[in-house]
């Protein structure tokens, strides 16, 4: 929302810097995005007049004007073909500065000297999307003759300043000039002067030109019509193009700049048809049919459905209501006649058409946040006003006016204890009828309470917490002395589960991982590139019904995909080694299609590449596991599953609980990734591990008895897993045994090919008694004899 | 014999200055004080002496042997120093050499924000509360008295699975589920993903970040949150941080509030990245919960009022680490992720 400071002080009296002005309305509730001073910089232009006009002797397509600026005439020359004798311009002398900056000298045009130049409006800083049609190409020419010698800057209102809003969509009444100057008002404390529209020469009547006006919809609450006779479409006065520029819009003709004039003032958006061109002389309001179709202002054809609302005529629709007009009741020229329309639309209605057919205006953007229907009256009646003042042609007697609403003001009570309640500081009983007074409510005391009338065109404001906030903004939230919070002490707290995660992550980032964060959604094709069975638990997953595209159109339920692309970039980007982990969520949907929240399920995700191998992830595994204070965990192999590589992956359990899989990347799966290092990657159940979690350490006494160790080489096949073999001696060591070793596994020179040889060292201890060869040696040979057996181990001297 | 113990005592103590090794010395120890030493054997001497010689003798013959020892001791000290001073010597190391055998890991530049932020308000004697990404357009929208036409509902705005359920738009929906779970008094912050239909380039994420916090309980004022927020920006960001309060709107809140605070980067005395505000914009969005929500709550709003807050962590995390591009935090390149 574009504020001209001029247009604002033409409703109020005000004399303060733009700054003030932004800073006091920031404060009250507008927030302000920026103030642009529409001088931008230009120096020394001046209005002169074209005395002379004659083309250049050697050059086709240059001219050579004298021009008079009021002193001695100075001849320029100039490319533009849009002047004649007479015409007033805008003239940068030498010396002068144009609006990008470049300094104007004498500069010589095969051999004519050019003493200065000739400015179009985008020379002086105007932006194309305001500048006229007619003066888009040329140099700007005045409406009529001004002062010669006068800089430009005063007549074109460039020495306003603009303030943008951003105004929050609770408040379309602050769309538009006049709301603002009500806020301006209320933050100021200064008078508001009324627009009461006033008409001098009403003739003949409205009767004799239209057939009337029918609603067969109810989505329309009101519509305020006037016709308008005799009209001259011409360029507007000087004063309103460059006020509509200012305010950001571009100069069309009279009527057309005048109906946008009263929108941006008053905020109510209207719209002006050829009343000549109206088959039947008659407007109709109603639902489109089903597939109708209407040709838009921007030449569009559009396709319509029953929930979108059409003005017609006698045979067919002539406009978009309260988004844009058609292109066969546009006004022209030509134009004799016309029927303006106020009227207010359905916000819903207005909001799903322009969503539907992608077409934002001025007129949707309000309509779609709720409009006062009281405002409809006013708005035509002041463009019937500004009709007469600027001659553009002459109001005809009588209005049609036709109302679906009930015009009835809300009445909320409002406590003054709770103002205080609610805001922390006293403020005066007083000062809440002023503030409200302000801003339009009306108050009055009933039983120690206000009770305030709402104005129709304060929608927004439907409880007592609504009055407070207007209370409070007024009296300003930045003058309420902050107060520390009392009551009950209560200890911060997080959850078990948080508080495992942080531990999670501290012992992994000691191990040297670094923490990623993915997106929660992947590509369908991720389970495709995992190589994942037909069949696999991973494939049901949530979709989006409106992603932003199909790599994240579907719910994880997994997170190696988003490990495996993180890593694949990282390859590519030439990082030779990294380690990464993830805590994130999977989302398990209980059913297809889904009627109801899924499980979100938190996974642990850990993947490398580079310097390390499976043991360091079945060690890091074990570590953080340990560190949880989880038991009994063991490793199975997993030799099934297509994502991992066959012979380089485990399932990890604690007892038979399974925690999930570790392992290296199957390389069917990497060339998919297009990755050409190893990775390897777990994918483990963060939940399990917080259910199974046990911080609560007890101390174990130091051993009072000499430990006792003893070495055990064997050769055994290679397949024999090292872990069976320790299962072993743990079996016949029981509680004994306080460490088994793997010092050695050898291959080669003096073992058969196709085994290994295989040594363990093994400490035991008693916490009863000192251990004696008596009570080892049974337990040796036992363990010897076993892995002879089970194993055919064959024992090495 | 006393000339005898003389010229023992002058030999010994020249071949003790002149051997030069650890070994020789025990050798000489041998000689002159061992059990078969020259010394010694002066000692055994004696019983051929008369007894008015034998103590005389007996004296200085013991000065001899204390004296040989001392020497002997002092000459192993020094050659043993002298070896250390050796040894220290060819063990020396080029400290300058680079070694890259410990990694150290690196949390995630956000999540470490997160959880910086989640402690801070912990230690002001808020619980953390966790809420699922995807939730019920009840808890993102209904509950939060968002208005049924509000244009954050479209499909332009936020991503949904189907009518009922969503991506949630904002971290709004825990508190309505702390509410209904844990009722009132409540202090509660929660901190999570959030999605919006936004495409990615360098200030917009399809999913990003928000922390939330709420407060419910017998008079609570604005008064409260502004002094609340105040610590925690201050905290955040340092005590000459200033803060602004601007009336705003949510439909969740009333009155409702949006919070700048000065420029981080010129400290408020005006610059590009503020333009020449001096004030960085829309830390923070805040305000007094709505009657309506504490209602929907079933959180009698006659007796209790609260405050809530939320603040985008993605965007603290770029101002608190100088990051320009949002998509750095979400490339995971290892070569961003080890700076933190």
């Amino acid at each position: 929302m574009l504020l001209p400071i001029n247009w604002l002080k033409s409703y109020l009296d005000i004399d303060i810097t733009p700054k003030d002005l932004a800073d006091g309305l920031t404060y009250s509730g507008s927030h302000v995005e920026s103030i642009t001073s529409m001088e931008r910089g230009i120096k020394n232009i001046v209005i002169g007049k074209v005395v002379e006009i004659d083309k250049h002797p050697d050059a086709d397509k240059l001219f050579i004007t004298k021009i008079d600026i009021g002193e001695e005439p100075l001849t320029i020359v100039t490319g533009a073909k849009n002047l004649k004798k007479g015409d007033f311009v805008p003239v940068a002398k030498i010396g002068s500065r144009l609006a990008n900056g470049v300094e104007i000298g004498a500069t010589e045009f095969r051999g004519v000297q050019s003493e200065g130049m000739l400015c179009s409006l985008g020379e002086l800083g105007f932006l194309d999307n305001v500048i006229a049609k007619e003066f888009r190409d040329g140099i700007f020419v005045f409406d009529r003759d001004y002062p010669l010698g006068d800089d430009v800057k005063e007549y074109l209102q460039m020495t306003d300043d603009v303030i943008e809003f951003e105004i929050t969509p609770n408040r379309p009444d602050c769309l538009s000039i006049y709301g603002m100057a009500r806020e301006t008002a209320a933050t100021f404390n200064r008078d508001l002067r009324d627009i009461k529209p006033k008409l001098k020469n009403e003739q003949d009547d409205i009767h004799n030109f239209t057939n009337g006006i029918e609603l067969q919809t109810p989505y329309c609450a009101r519509y305020y019509s006037r016709v308008i006779k005799d009209v001259v479409i011409a360029p507007s006065p000087l004063w309103l193009q460059t006020t509509l520029m200012n305010a950001g819009v571009r100069p069309i003709n009279n009527i057309v700049d005048i109906t946008n004039y009263v929108m941006l003032e008053l905020g109510q958006p209207l719209h002006a048809f050829d009343l000549d061109n109206l088959s039947g002389k008659k407007i109709i309001v109603r639902q489109a049919n089903n597939k109708e179709t209407l040709t838009t202002l921007d030449k569009t054809q559009r396709i319509l459905d029953e929930n979108d609302i059409v003005i017609a005529d006698a045979t067919d629709s002539i406009g978009l209501a309260g988004i844009m007009g058609g292109l066969d009741s546009e006004i022209t020229p030509s134009t004799k006649t016309v029927l303006l329309e106020g009227a207010n639309f359905s916000e819903k209605h207005i909001r799903l058409t322009s969503k539907k057919l992608l077409l934002r205006t001025e007129a949707s953007t309000r309509f779609e946040k709720g409009l006062d229907p009281n405002l409809c009256e006013q708005a035509v009646e002041r463009v019937a006003e500004l009709v007469e003042q600027t001659c553009s042609g002459v109001v005809v007697n009588g209005v049609i006016d036709i109302k679906q609403y009930e015009n009835k003001n809300k009445i909320i009570g409002l406590r003054p204890q709770r103002v205080e309640m609610l805001l922390g500081v006293e403020i005066p009983v007083s000062d809440m009828h002023t503030y409200l007074n302000r801003l339009g409510f009306m108050t009055s005391t009933v039983d120690n309470n206000i009770k305030v009338i709402v104005p129709s065109f304060r929608n927004d404001v439907e409880v007592e917490a609504d009055l407070i906030e207007e209370i409070g903004r007024l009296y300003g939230f930045h003058n309420i002395v902050s107060k520390p919070l009392v009551g009950v002490l209560t200890r911060g707290e997080k959850s078990y589960k948080k508080q495992i995660e942080s531990r999670v992550k501290n012992i992994i980032q000691g191990l040297g991982f670094n923490e990623v964060m993915t997106y929660s959604f992947v590509s369908p094709k991720s389970y495709d590139r995992l190589n994942l069975n037909e069949n696999a638990s991973e494939r049901t997953f949530i979709k989006l019904m409106n992603p932003l595209g199909e790599d994240f159109s579907t719910m994880r339920t997994t997170l190696v995909s988003n490990m495996l692309d993180l890593i694949e970039r990282n390859q590519k980007r030439g990082v030779i080694a990294a380690n990464f982990y993830e805590i994130g969520h999977v989302f398990i949907p209980k059913s297809l299609p889904v009627i109801e929240l899924p499980d979100e399920k938190n996974i642990l995700s850990i993947g490398f590449y580079g310097d390390n191998d499976f043991y360091f992830m079945k060690e890091s595994i074990e570590i953080i596991l340990d560190r949880l204070g989880i038991k009994d965990i063991n490793f199975i192999r997993e030799s099934n599953n297509p994502t991992y590589h066959p012979g380089r992956t485990a399932i990890v359990l604690s007892g038979d609980i399974k925690l999930g899989i570790l392992g290296e990347t199957h390389p069917d799966v990497l060339i998919n990734y297009d990755i050409k290092q190893r990775v390897y990657i777990a994918d483990i159940d963060f939940d399990k591990i917080v259910e199974l979690s046990d911080l609560d350490i007890k101390y174990n006494p130091l051993p009072k008895f000499p430990s006792m160790t003893r070495d055990i080489a064997i050769v055994v096949d290679e397949d024999v897993m090292i872990g069976e073999l320790e299962n072993i001696i743990k079996f016949h060591g029981k509680d004994l045994i306080e460490s088994i070793d793997l010092f050695d596994i050898y291959r080669g020179d003096q073992v058969p090919e196709n085994k290994k040889s295989v040594a363990f060292s093994i400490v035991y201890r008693s916490f009863e008694e000192t251990l004696r060869d008596e009570k080892i040696n049974p337990i040796q040979e036992a363990i010897i004899s076993d892995l002879e057996k089970k194993f055919n181990a064959v024992l090495r001297s | 014999m006393k000339e005898k113990l003389q010229q023992i005592r002058q030999i010994a103590l020249k071949e003790i200055n002149d051997n030069l090794n650890l070994k020789s010395l025990e050798e000489l120890r041998v000689r002159f004080l061992g059990k078969k030493g020259e010394v010694t054997n002066i000692l055994k001497d004696m019983r051929g002496l008369s007894s008015d010689m034998r103590p005389i003798i007996g004296q200085m013959a013991n000065e001899v042997r204390v004296e040989i020892e001392n020497k002997i001791n002092e000459a192993k000290d020094s050659l043993n120093k002298e070896l250390r001073r050796e040894k220290l010597e060819s063990e020396k190391i080029d400290i300058s050499v680079k070694t890259k055998n410990l990694k150290r890991g690196h949390r995630h530049p956000l999540l470490k924000t997160a959880e910086e932020l989640e402690d801070l308000f912990v230690s002001m004697g808020f619980s953390v509360v966790t809420g699922p990404e995807i939730e019920t357009v009840e808890n993102n929208f209904d509950a939060l008295n968002s208005p049924e036409n509000h244009p954050s509902r479209d499909l332009s705005d936020t991503f949904y699975i189907n009518d009922e359920l969503l991506l949630r738009t904002q971290t709004s929906p825990v508190q309505i589920r702390a509410m209904k779970e844990f009722g009132a008094p409540l202090r509660v912050v929660t901190a999570g993903r959030t999605f919006r239909f936004d495409d990615v380039d360098d200030t917009h994420s399809p999913m990003f970040h928000q922390l939330e916090g709420l407060v419910v309980d017998e008079n609570i004022s604005m008064a409260n949150l502004i002094h609340t927020l105040d610590i925690f920006i201050k905290e955040l960001f340092g005590d000459d941080i200033k803060t602004r309060y601007r009336p705003h709107h949510f439909p969740f809140t009333e009155p409702s509030a949006e919070v700048d605070v000065t420029c981080m980067k010129c400290r408020g005395e005006g610059c590009p990245v503020c333009n020449f505000t001096g004030w960085s914009m829309e830390l923070l969005g805040c305000g007094m919960v709505h009657p309506k929500v504490l209602e929907n709550c079933g959180i009698d709003s006659e007796k209790y009022t609260g405050f809530a807050f939320g603040l985008g962590i993605d965007r603290i995390t770029m101002v608190k680490y100088g990051i320009s591009d949002i998509r750095l935090l979400f490339e995971n390149d290892n070569r961003f992720l080890e700076q933190f």
